[in-house]
């Protein structure tokens, strides 16, 4: 068991288990290093694989369930490679009073996918977001870490178009 | 003036950001180096006029005069008006010039304390803080004892900005109270409620008042560790603050002997990870220990056992921001402003459906009309206001007919209602609020923390009932359930999320019945 999430880690991504033994070494003594490891974790593989729980629970003394309780109780951790963009639209109340259901489900319809899902050319993971402090200037999507707003169905499919055609921020 | 180089300023805050203040900043760049002028881009904060970002101004020997809305598109045209050359004519008649920032009326007549310096300085420059005004909080606090320190606080009236509205002086004297080798201050910067972004704001364009006022609070209860809570949702935010903490470091402000003195304060930002309910203050102290982001039971108090077991002050962002400038000027300065219980000015945000959305400080008892028509312009769409949410996803929704209410708490907690962190949502008469009350469910069941069953179970099933009630079946029967399970929720609830869904749900039926299809609210 332990030896096949081993190879699973591995497969991951080159050099990967040494960077989570780097990431490791460098969070385990802060005091409640969990949090600050898992981000640092997403920030490198822009998900969490599972592979890696069993290392992070025998560093900080958890148990594996621990760990994955963690994993599940925060919205912004992903279990799962993501897209190579990642679409996050504000559904909170203040986007709602300008049309933010309309742009919900425009970019749907353009990506063919439901909220937590990836377009079928990995290009795009949409995900619902709650309020991104621009409500000044509602409807705001966010589109990896650059926010957009006042945005109009027009706008967001070109920011769809766009991110089908480029690679993945670094 | 020729051969000067001209100073322009274009906000960095990431609502400026949102509709393109980057890409203002390189074209005006771009097109001053094509013309061979010479302009120094100062990346300044927002005044918070959203509606005008990009707001462009040009300095001035009379002061700013401002431009907006700028778009990259009006860059070259702006340039052809000779708009550096602020007294020529041809900038004066240009289309988006607004004229000295100071002299906007909708700036001019609020009261900004909190926000004194936002939108003025370049957020990360030490140097900037200092030569207006900063750090002179500290430096008086300084010369006081600790328990001055938080009389000081406590006189001036300051009540907790996140929502409960709990005197900051009281909570800090109970912490100073305790003797421990060990106290911590926690910024609550998860600023989660939909319609605020004052907390946002403070970070991104004045990230120093921000970490003297936790500074100041450091050494008024003996705490030498701090921690900045903050959401994920806030990458800007969290830039600008790791930059600010490592110059305060450099120049001495914070560390283990602040300014050389016997003084230590360290200070980290802690990111968040997308859960609503992490704003509770117990929740967030579960959360920054590592742990999933279950409330706790109280008591204990945070103040007594909070962080890692530890007396921790946790407050929020405007909170600790309000601190250095009720210690420069004086507690009775600060307290001077407001009305009845609620004292000094509060940082109000105008979103939703709003013509002129944006960062109003003013001192409580303004009214709801004056802000949301002499301030907001009424709604954006042109129709009219048909209600409106103060105080994020567990407030009220408000009627036309209580636009009177004055933002005072004791005022708003006389109608049912609440001001929380000062967020002010406005809807127009498309919206449907049978609509808004099926979502103030299912945002609880979807941000619950699973630990008591009137929120977990009685959300989801809210949900449920509201599709009923949307669908028109048994309409009278589906109403009488929806106000049992809320009662049920208001009583039976460890924490706010739950034990204030109810309040956006019922304030939905009770004023605005023909949304749910009956003829008035006495079902
Ligand atoms: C569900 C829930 C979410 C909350 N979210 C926040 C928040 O995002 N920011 C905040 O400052 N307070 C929030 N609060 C209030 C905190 O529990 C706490 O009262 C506050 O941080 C204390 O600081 P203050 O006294 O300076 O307001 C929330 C409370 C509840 C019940
Ligand atoms: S009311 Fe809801 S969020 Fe609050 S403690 Fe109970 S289950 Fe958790
Ligand atoms: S509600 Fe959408 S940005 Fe705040």
């Amino acid at each position: 068991m332990q030896d096949t999430l081993i190879d699973q880690a591995l497969s991951v991504q080159a050099g990967w288990t040494e960077k989570l033994d780097q990431l490791i070494a460098q969070y385990k003594s802060i005091p409640g290093a969990l949090l600050p490891l898992l981000h640092a974790i997403q920030d490198e593989l822009t998900y969490i694989p599972e592979s890696a729980y069993p290392k992070i629970a025998q560093a900080l003394s958890l148990s594996v369930a621990e760990v994955h309780g963690v994993v599940s109780f925060y919205h912004h951790f992903k279990t799962h490679k993501p897209g190579r963009h990642v679409l996050q639209i504000c559904r909170a109340e203040s986007c709602q009073a300008m049309g933010s259901e309309a742009l919900e489900a425009h970019a749907k319809q353009c990506l063919s996918i439901d909220y937590h899902e990836t377009s079928q050319d990995q290009a795009v993971t949409l995900e619902p977001v709650y309020c991104l402090g621009n409500c000044a200037l509602s409807p705001a999507v966010m589109m990896d870490e650059e926010i957009f707003g006042r945005v109009s169905k027009a706008d967001l499919e070109a920011l769809i178009q766009d991110a089908i055609k480029t690679e993945a921020h670094a | 003036m020729l051969n000067m180089s001209t100073i322009v300023y274009v906000p960095r805050d990431s609502s400026a950001l949102s509709v393109g203040a980057e890409k203002v900043a390189s074209a005006i760049s771009q097109e001053a180096a094509k013309r061979g002028m010479a302009v120094t881009i100062v990346r300044n904060g927002s005044r918070g006029l959203y509606w005008l970002e990009t707001m462009v101004e040009v300095a001035t020997d009379k002061g700013r005069v401002a431009y907006g809305p700028v778009k990259a598109a009006d860059v070259s045209g702006l340039f052809e008006a000779n708009f550096l050359n602020t007294e020529a004519a041809s900038a004066k008649a240009h289309p988006l010039n607004l004229g000295l920032t100071e002299e906007l009326a909708w700036l001019k007549q609020q009261q900004r304390l909190t926000f004194a310096r936002v939108g003025i300085t370049d957020p990360v420059s030490l140097e900037d803080y200092l030569a207006h005004d900063g750090y002179q909080g500290l430096k008086n606090a300084l010369a006081l004892s600790a328990a001055d320190i938080v009389k000081t606080v406590t006189d001036s009236g300051l009540r907790g900005r996140g929502g409960a509205a709990f005197p900051t002086g009281i909570k800090w004297n109970t912490v100073l109270g305790c003797a421990a080798d060990q106290k911590y201050i926690v910024c609550n910067a998860d600023e989660g409620d939909s319609g605020t972004y004052s907390d946002r704001m403070i970070m991104e364009n004045d990230p120093y008042v921000l970490i003297e006022g936790m500074t100041i609070a450091g050494i008024a209860v003996g705490a030498t560790q701090g921690y900045i809570y903050l959401r994920s949702e806030y990458p800007h935010a969290l830039a600008v603050l790791n930059e600010a903490i490592a110059k305060a470091e450099q120049a001495g402000y914070l560390g283990d002997k602040i300014l050389g003195l016997p003084y230590g304060f360290n200070l980290e930002v802690r990111r968040a990870a997308g859960a609503y309910v992490c704003g509770e203050e117990t929740s967030l102290l579960e959360s920054l220990e590592g742990k999933r982001g279950l409330v706790r039971f109280k008591p204990p108090l945070p103040a007594i056992e909070g962080l890692f077991g530890k007396p921790t002050v946790v407050n929020n962002v405007i909170s600790l921001a309000t601190v250095p400038i009720i210690l420069h000027k004086g507690a009775q300065y600060y307290a001077d402003y407001g009305m009845g219980r609620s004292r000094g000015t509060l940082p109000i945000q105008l979103a939703g459906n709003i013509k002129q959305g944006g960062l109003v400080e003013l001192a409580f008892g303004i009214t709801l009309r004056e802000l949301l028509y002499d301030y907001g312009g009424g709604s954006a769409s042109g129709r009219p206001i048909k209600a409106v949410q103060v105080g994020g996803p567990l407030g009220a929704f408000l009627p036309e007919s209580q636009f009177d209410t004055p933002l005072d708490y004791e005022a708003f907690s006389a109608i049912w209602a609440v001001l929380g962190h000062g967020g002010i949502v406005a809807f127009d008469d498309t919206v449907d609020m049978a609509k808004m009350a099926r979502y103030a469910f299912e945002f609880c069941a979807i941000e619950s923390c699973g630990k008591c069953t009137p929120c977990r179970i009685g959300s989801t099933r809210g949900v449920e009932v509201m599709d009923k009630i949307i669908a028109g079946t048994d309409r009278v029967k589906n109403i009488k359930l929806v106000r049992d399970l809320s009662d049920t929720m208001l009583n039976g609830s460890l924490c706010a999320l739950g034990g204030m869904t109810p309040y956006p749900v019922l304030s939905a039926i009770n004023h605005f019945p023909e949304d749910f299809n009956i003829n008035d609210a006495t079902v």
